[in-house]
């Protein structure tokens, strides 16, 4: 009986002594994250921005499978899996006692629900393609799911571990794009349009229960912006920083950690094969060698950038560095045109908005203007960019960086904007989809990549850094990005 | 009061000149190339072998300026331009018919120009056109008509009520004659003070519109892209960002020095009684 | 007088269907499918099309001026495509944003440019005059995004009196979101004082030669009496118009302060609907300031019509 009327008082007492203890040792609890974007809506499997992702990837929404910050990809709300020998059958088992944050239980019917509702034919989702695959999906008990696909997949435990996989309740979807509600540690709390979305933690939630209380992201489109917010202390950490310039003096400052890590990004200076004098490879050569990568990544991106010969992460046990096979060679190019015939060359370049893309496009005007290619720029908006030149394929040249992760298939789309169409990588594409051993499926990596460096299909330029700063009393923070998120759930507070 | 009016206006014609000169100058010679990078050399402060240092790709500042100064003094030029040939015929027309419904017409297109939001329309010419100076010119001078429009019917109704104006008439000349060959005449200078207004207001909507990425593109060089391109310099490099502002401001004030110093002497009825 | 009432309707009337179709025709013309956009890379088609049914973007370019319109009059602005709540909600959360700081940046100018005016006036021609006008032509002739660069650095990166820009929201405390307003309505309110301040000393000594006030000088009253007394009653009716244009313009012509300061505006919202081809946004935020100011205009022109009985003959 004495337990029932102390219980209460030495709660109040523990109650008090925490928050003591929470002034005297200033162990912060929230964080606001700053973000270049603001996402269009909050439900990831009903939009492709990235801004979507950067704010509910594993913090409010879990799919099956999660990437973690080194790359790998991990199992979440499925505990194990088991797969068939021929490779068709997946069996999931869920974890049991997962709920959303409406408090319905998160189960078998959940998943089907929602793998069923992206494959679906009036399905919004920005990456279908994922899911095109699965044959049926099959509830076989609360906790177990089974998934049926109709050609063996490599690739689909990744496939589930993306945004766009999320598993969402039909209860909860229909208001998803303002009012989340997901199965992750943190819980939405509110959004400010135009100004931050805030979540706070899940006091239910089945896994490890992350440190922080609340978490903001705030959206400060302007790189000046995003400087004075975060010298002046409005912004605890800012992933992915737009202005790499200003980067020394972060790292001058003993307040903050500068992080630099690695993406998926390569970027290219994207050609149009098929567009007057660039369908002739002598003239894409010579283009190849009138870059000159390093000023571009010292005058665009302030040195932050790792040079690539050809369309493949160079963080990859298969990558192979040609860079060589275009490098500077400014004598070499003006030769190639003679020989070409073309000494009067102008090329549009088209600019889509990111500092990478007018930077360096600055650079690589003035660097082919000194081997006698003219360049008329033209910045284009996203809506712009994607209408005349990634549907349009009306351009010659453009600079863009392509995010996603192992995508040099994408040379094997004649359709594809580059409309680059080579019978001979479209057969390499062809059969490292079928290959399975390792040691074959490097030998056609690295064929892959030698042949579009050989053909000097785009000019390869860099791979994007992704420059973050933060208070450095924040530990936890993804360095690079396999995917695009700001995971928080490993993030906190030193003293 | 009578000492006054040269010091106004030859400190602003002085400023205004100096950046004409700057800006002709520019057409045949600048003290280094602007469309050759130098990423080495980048960011230098002012001094040395480049008199106001160097940009973030290595340009020299001075040359920069020079172009710069080109680039919106033509965009504004023109502007007006599109501004007085759009709104001085519609103004004289309006006057010529005063109280009709030509002037009715007028004045409520006018109104109506004046009532859109001039940067949101701007910034939606170059979304359907792409941006460019000429978009830029475009945007600038549509906003300008209505300005010349009112300013020239104004004066055009005051000339119109005077004598010699109805001698004319009785002459039997008809309103188009009148308005070309006596009303204009007697505005002029109303239009030349208004025009050089008008031109400060020019420098400094395409300083915006470029600030926004909306106006000339590189490799041309314009003070409102040097500005947005530097800003986030201007802890470690602050004479990006200041130098071109102060471009801009000088610039702004001689001519509106230059408008005030002409309005005073060009034409004495504006003058306030003392 | 009714029936120049009658005819202003008109004039106002045709003006609104005019300004709608210029509008309309505009955002026709803007390159971009809003739905394409928002999938991005990897869409398929059919999920496109998907996507664009769902927002209601078929039918003829006629059949779309319609339903926009017929929608306007009956209250109904849209819905955002990105964002997927009605406009009028965005816009009266932004309006939150961007009404109190026209508001401050008014009273801001305000508060400066009438005792400068008034003392510029007072002092005409002498050394206090020539300083104080010189001081407003360079405050006219500096850019307010330069200036607002200016201030960010001095007052949120060195001094850190000030947040480098954001808007906590008024149910975070008015003090917060006041102070929040605080270095953008300086900015705004620059080159506004400026303008004003000339606009009030001319005014001003337009009045002051006027033949009551020459009286009330010859019958004794002292000048500074003269001023406060008579003068600034009348010079303040030119000031005041000036402040009614100027508040127009502040509601949507803060656009890039907004974005200097990262600030939920109007303007910023117009901004980024047009970028991110939100745009019904465009085009119904585009079509209200259009239909305010219209509005002002054709209130005003009924003030005067009653106020001078000649106007109504016209």
């Amino acid at each position: 009986m004495t337990t029932l009327f102390t219980r209460p008082a030495w709660a109040a007492l523990a109650a008090a002594a925490a928050m003591n203890a929470s002034v005297a040792l200033a162990a912060q609890t929230s964080i606001t994250v700053g973000m270049q974007l603001e996402p269009p809506n909050l439900d990831p499997t009903g939009g492709a921005a990235a801004a979507i992702d950067e704010v509910v990837y594993a913090n409010v929404f879990e799919g099956l499978t999660r990437y973690q910050a080194d790359g790998s990809v991990a199992p979440a709300l499925a505990k194990s899996w088991v797969i068939s020998d021929d490779g068709l059958v997946y069996t999931f088992s869920l974890h049991g006692g997962v709920t959303f944050h409406d408090g319905s239980a998160m189960d078998a019917e959940d998943v089907k629900f929602s793998l069923d509702r992206a494959r679906a034919e009036e399905s919004t989702n920005a990456q279908k393609r994922l899911f095109t695959g699965i044959a049926s999906v099959d509830v076989v008990d609360p906790l177990t799911v089974k998934i049926t696909l109709s050609n063996p997949d490599g690739g689909f435990i990744t496939n589930l571990a993306w945004g766009d996989a999320v598993i969402v309740a039909p209860e909860s979807i229909e208001a998803a794009k303002t009012a989340p509600v997901g199965t992750g540690p943190f819980t939405f709390s509110r959004w400010v349009q135009g100004d931050r979305v805030e979540l706070a933690r899940n006091p239910d939630y089945w896994g490890r229960p992350v440190a922080l209380e609340t978490a903001t992201f705030k959206f400060i489109s302007d790189p000046t912006a995003a400087f004075a917010a975060m010298m002046a202390g409005d912004i605890d950490a800012f992933p992915n920083y737009p202005a790499p310039e200003t980067l020394p003096q972060f790292e001058a400052d003993p307040r903050f950690r500068v992080i630099v890590g690695s993406t998926e990004g390569e970027t290219i200076l994207s050609t149009n094969n098929k567009a007057d004098h660039l369908s002739d490879v002598r003239i894409r050569q010579a283009i190849a060698h009138a870059i000159d990568r390093q000023a571009i990544i010292d005058g665009a991106m302030f040195g932050y950038g790792t040079p690539i010969g050809t369309h493949f992460a160079p963080h990859h046990p298969d990558y192979v560095d040609l860079t060589s096979g275009s490098a500077h060679d400014p004598a070499r190019a003006r030769a190639l045109l003679k020989e070409a015939g073309a000494e009067n060359l102008t090329l549009s370049l088209k600019l889509p908005p990111p500092a990478y893309a007018r930077r360096g496009g600055e650079i690589i005007a003035a660097q082919l203007r000194e081997v006698g290619i003219g360049t008329e720029i033209e910045n284009l908006e996203w809506a712009q960019w994607l209408e005349q030149v990634f549907r349009g394929k009306d351009y010659d040249l453009t600079i863009v960086s392509h995010t996603e992760p192992m995508d040099i298939g994408i040379y094997a789309n004649p359709d594809y904007y580059f409309q680059y169409d080579s019978a001979a990588f479209q057969g390499m594409i062809g059969d490292l989809k079928l290959a399975t051993d390792p040691a074959e499926r490097t030998r056609l990596m690295k064929a892959a990549q030698r042949k579009v460096a050989g053909d000097y299909v785009n000019g390869f330029l860099f791979q994007l850094a992704r420059t973050g700063v933060s208070n450095a009393k924040i530990s936890g923070l993804w360095e690079n990005a396999p995917t695009q998120a700001n995971d928080l759930t490993g993030v906190s507070w030193s003293d | 009061m009578r000492p006054r009016l040269p010091v106004t206006l030859v400190a602003g014609l002085a400023l205004t000149a100096l950046f004409a000169a700057a800006a002709l100058l520019s057409l045949v010679w600048t003290p280094h190339a602007v469309d050759v990078l130098n990423i080495a050399a980048r960011l230098q402060p002012p001094g040395g072998d480049h008199l106001l240092g160097t940009d973030h790709f290595g340009r020299d500042m001075l040359s920069m300026l020079m172009v710069g100064a080109r680039t919106s003094i033509a965009v504004a030029i023109v502007a007006v331009g599109i501004g007085m040939a759009l709104g001085v015929p519609l103004g004289l027309l309006a006057a010529a018919n005063h109280g009709g419904v030509v002037d009715d017409l007028v004045m409520r297109g006018n109104d109506l120009v004046f009532a859109f939001p001039a940067l949101v329309i701007a910034i939606l010419i170059t979304a359907v056109f792409g941006p460019s100076a000429f978009n830029a010119i475009l945007a600038i001078g549509i906003f300008n008509t209505p300005v010349f429009a009112r300013v020239t019917r104004g004066g055009a109704l005051s000339v119109w009520t005077q004598d010699f104006i109805l001698a004319a008439r009785v002459s039997g000349k008809g309103a188009a004659r009148i308005s070309l060959e006596h009303i204009l005449p007697n505005i002029a200078s109303l239009l030349i003070v208004q025009g050089t207004i008008q031109f400060s207001l020019g420098i400094l909507a395409e300083a915006g519109l470029s600030y926004v990425g909306l106006g000339a593109q590189p490799p041309l060089p314009s003070w409102g892209r040097m500005l947005a391109d530097s800003q986030t310099m201007i802890s470690f490099a602050p004479h990006l960002a200041v130098l071109p502002g102060l471009a801009i401001i000088a610039t702004v004030l001689g001519l509106n020095l230059t408008g005030d110093g002409l309005r005073d002497h060009l034409d004495p009825r504006l003058r306030r009684p003392s | 007088m009714l029936s120049y009432i009658l005819s202003r309707l008109v004039a106002l009337a045709l003006s609104l269907v005019v300004a709608s179709l210029v509008i309309f025709v505009m955002i026709e013309m803007v390159p971009g499918d809003p739905a394409s956009f928002m999938l991005g890379l990897n869409a398929a088609p059919d999920t496109v099309a998907a996507l664009r049914a769902e927002l209601g973007l078929g039918g003829s370019p006629p059949e779309r001026y319609l339903r926009w319109i017929g929608g306007m009059l009956q209250g109904d602005f849209g819905t955002s495509y990105t964002y997927r709540t009605p406009v009028a909600e965005l816009v009266t959360a932004r309006l939150a944003v961007s009404l109190p700081l026209a508001v401050m940046a008014l009273l801001l100018s305000t508060l400066i440019a009438i005792p400068v005016g008034l003392y510029a006036a007072s002092r005409r021609g002498g050394p206090g005059d020539w300083s104080v006008m010189g001081l407003t032509q360079l405050g006219i002739a500096v850019p307010n995004f330069w200036f607002a660069m200016i201030l960010v650095v001095i007052f949120a990166i060195q001094l850190r009196w000030f947040s480098a820009g954001g808007f906590p929201g008024w149910d975070q405390g008015v003090w917060p979101s006041l102070k929040a307003l605080t270095l953008p309505a300086v900015a705004l309110a620059l080159p506004q004082a400026s303008i004003l301040a000339r606009v009030m000393r001319s005014s001003v000594l337009e009045v002051l030669g006027q033949d009551y006030i020459r009286t009330a000088r010859a019958k004794g009253l002292s000048r500074r009496r003269t001023l406060t007394d008579h003068a600034l009653r009348n010079a303040l009716i030119p000031v005041l118009t000036i402040i009614g244009l100027q508040f127009s313009f502040l509601i949507a012509g803060a656009i890039i302060i907004e974005n200097v300061f990262f600030l939920p505006g109007l303007g910023r919202l117009v901004f980024q609907g047009i970028t991110q081809r939100d745009l019904i946004v465009v085009e119904s935020v585009v079509m209200l300031l259009v239909f305010a100011v219209i509005l002002v205009n054709f209130l005003v022109d009924i003030a005067y019509g009653f106020a001078d009985p000649r106007l109504r003959r016209r």
